[in-house]
């Protein structure tokens, strides 16, 4: 069953063609990667399936309902969770606290405590919990967003470049948590990363220039000419 | 839950010392006290739209002046008896600020400064254009016998006192209760990180519109008291400078804590009173000490307290 589709999903920014008339698919259950060089349109293209921003022509259907039209609250009511790709906590917050907003959407109580902690100490930042969230480190910062993700239980987790800024140690880890959450959840992952995308990915879609480039299981998109030399250059 | 003792214990504990203070207190500063209650009210009202929300509005004179209205003219031109006269200030608080929070949340920053700032100076003008109902400038006096609430006389200062205790003691609660809420920990959310919290499913126009009703209602209801206790109502009250006070007052005691508007108002009544006593030139030294604190204590009274000895204070 697919889970999103768009269809001529297009944004200008007044001479800028910044995503042009991309059809996207995304079956339930899978986990995707988004890849392109620097200014392909990647956020804008999330930005526009989350609400965040405006889409200038094309539609966005979620769990087969037409939600173009809709804010972005009540996307994420409907089951989408968005990280962000510049680390967007509460610093003056605790952790717990973070998490919490997050959860007291769809829990009360002690579930919702329970819920928090057991996702915090599914990313790592359980005894944490009571520290502001500015003093973490970025790493930490990082994580404690996907925990802020996660504990919505979405049904589709959109991660904005989660791996980006860090270490190798963090990156693996990383890596081990989304296969984790793979089985429950799909996921459209932004990354630049190539050995997050080779390793967690079912499929991958290229983007250039705002426009789909290529589609296909990390293996085919490795060995796709085209997408070289979008990303090498033609030479 | 030893945090939460805590809290109730200080809050509690200033409610029994001001309660007993009334026995205590020379007639002069009884009678300050009871007007610094009212006032810190007002700046509770402020404080949920401003230290909690993140809202700085420059018009909350004009829920103020709605509330002290809403129940002068009533009990002035429709005869209202004290207690429905109170509930009608409230109410046109609330209705005064649901509407400019409709048009007002449309801005943010700066832009929600000078709207508020200019539908406040709208109101006022407003009050002074249609003096032949509202007394203008010069406004009316409220008449003893308009002033006995159940029986009891309003304008005698014991009673003035308790009175005063009493919608204290409310608006010191109601905000304690509200930022321990889900609802107020999702304003406090939205004052850190507005687009956060959209993106989190939540609803940031309605929460932000719901704080400006209460907030407005608050002060409203500060307004209201504020003519039933002191026996009159006038268009100064809508002025600029009472939209700068609660502001001075909150900034002064602790923006986003519960008890900063309180210590605020207090500290600045105080500190006025006892300047202009030494020289004429009292705002000068008001002035030095206001920067000093700005200085040294730029979270305020009560938000240094916090930052220094005790990170949970709500």
């Amino acid at each position: 069953m697919t889970l999103l589709s768009t269809r001529g999903l297009s944004k200008h920014f007044d001479g800028l063609q910044a995503v042009d008339g991309v059809d996207f698919d995304l079956p339930e259950g899978e986990v995707r990667a988004l890849i392109g060089p620097n200014g392909a349109g990647k956020t804008t293209f999330v930005g526009m399936i989350c609400g965040r921003i405006a889409p200038s022509s094309g539609s966005v259907v979620f769990d087969g309902a037409d939600i173009t039209a809709l804010p972005a609250h009540k996307r994420i009511l409907r089951g989408m969770a968005y990280t962000f790709q510049i680390t967007s906590v509460f610093p003056r917050l605790d952790v717990a606290e973070n998490v919490a907003l997050a959860a007291r959407r769809r829990l009360k109580g002690r579930e919702m405590t329970r819920a928090v902690d057991e996702v915090l100490a599914r990313v790592g930042l359980l005894e944490r919990r009571d520290e502001e969230a500015g003093n973490l480190s970025y790493g930490h910062q990082r994580l404690l967003e996907i925990a802020m993700g996660l504990v919505q239980k979405p049904r589709l987790l959109i991660l904005d470049e989660p791996t980006q800024g860090l270490s190798e140690g963090e990156i693996a880890s990383f890596k081990e948590l989304l296969r984790e959450v793979a089985g429950q959840t799909t996921i459209l992952l932004i990354e630049h990363n190539m050995s997050v995308v080779m390793e967690t990915a079912d499929r991958v879609s290229v983007l250039d220039f705002g426009r789909l480039l290529a589609e296909g299981t990390p293996q085919e998109i490795h060995e796709n000419a085209a997408v070289q030399a979008a990303y090498l250059g033609t030479g | 839950m030893n945090g939460w003792v805590r809290v109730l214990a200080l809050h509690g504990g200033l409610l029994a010392v001001l309660f007993a203070a009334q026995f205590l207190l020379p007639a002069y500063h009884h009678g300050n006290l009871a007007r610094i209650m009212v006032l810190a009210s007002y700046a509770i009202g402020y404080n949920i739209l401003f230290g909690y929300t993140g809202l700085l509005s420059l018009g909350h004179a004009l829920f103020f002046a709605a509330g002290m209205y809403g129940m002068g003219l009533g009990v002035q031109h429709l005869g209202l008896t004290p207690a429905p006269a109170l509930l009608a200030g409230i109410a046109a608080g609330a209705v005064v600020a649901l509407a400019l929070g409709l048009l007002a949340l449309r801005t943010v920053g700066v832009a929600f400064m000078i709207v508020t700032l200019m539908f406040a100076q709208a109101g006022y003008f407003t009050i002074l254009y249609f003096s032949e109902i509202t007394r203008g400038d010069e406004g009316f006096v409220i008449a003893q016998a308009q002033r006995v609430l159940w029986g009891i006389d309003l304008s005698a200062s014991a009673n003035r006192y308790f009175a005063a205790w009493a919608l204290f003691s409310a608006c010191l609660l109601a905000c304690l209760w509200l930022v321990r809420m889900p609802f107020g920990k999702t304003l406090v959310a939205i004052r850190e990180n507005e687009e956060r919290v959209r993106m989190l499913g939540y609803d940031t126009f309605a929460h932000k519109l719901g704080a400006m009703v209460i907030s407005g209602a608050i002060s409203a209801a500060a307004g209201a008291s504020y003519g039933l206790l002191f026996g009159s109502a006038g268009a100064s009250f809508a002025g600029v400078q009472y939209s700068i006070l609660p502001l001075l007052w909150v900034l002064l005691g602790g923006a986003g804590t519960v008890l900063g508007p309180f210590v605020g108002t207090l500290f600045m009544f105080y500190l006025i009173d006892l300047s202009s006593g030494i020289t004429t030139a009292y705002m000068l030294i008001a002035g030095v000490v206001l920067v000093v604190l700005t200085l040294f204590a730029p979270q305020g009274l009560m938000g240094e307290l916090r930052r220094r000895f005790w990170r949970g204070l709500p």
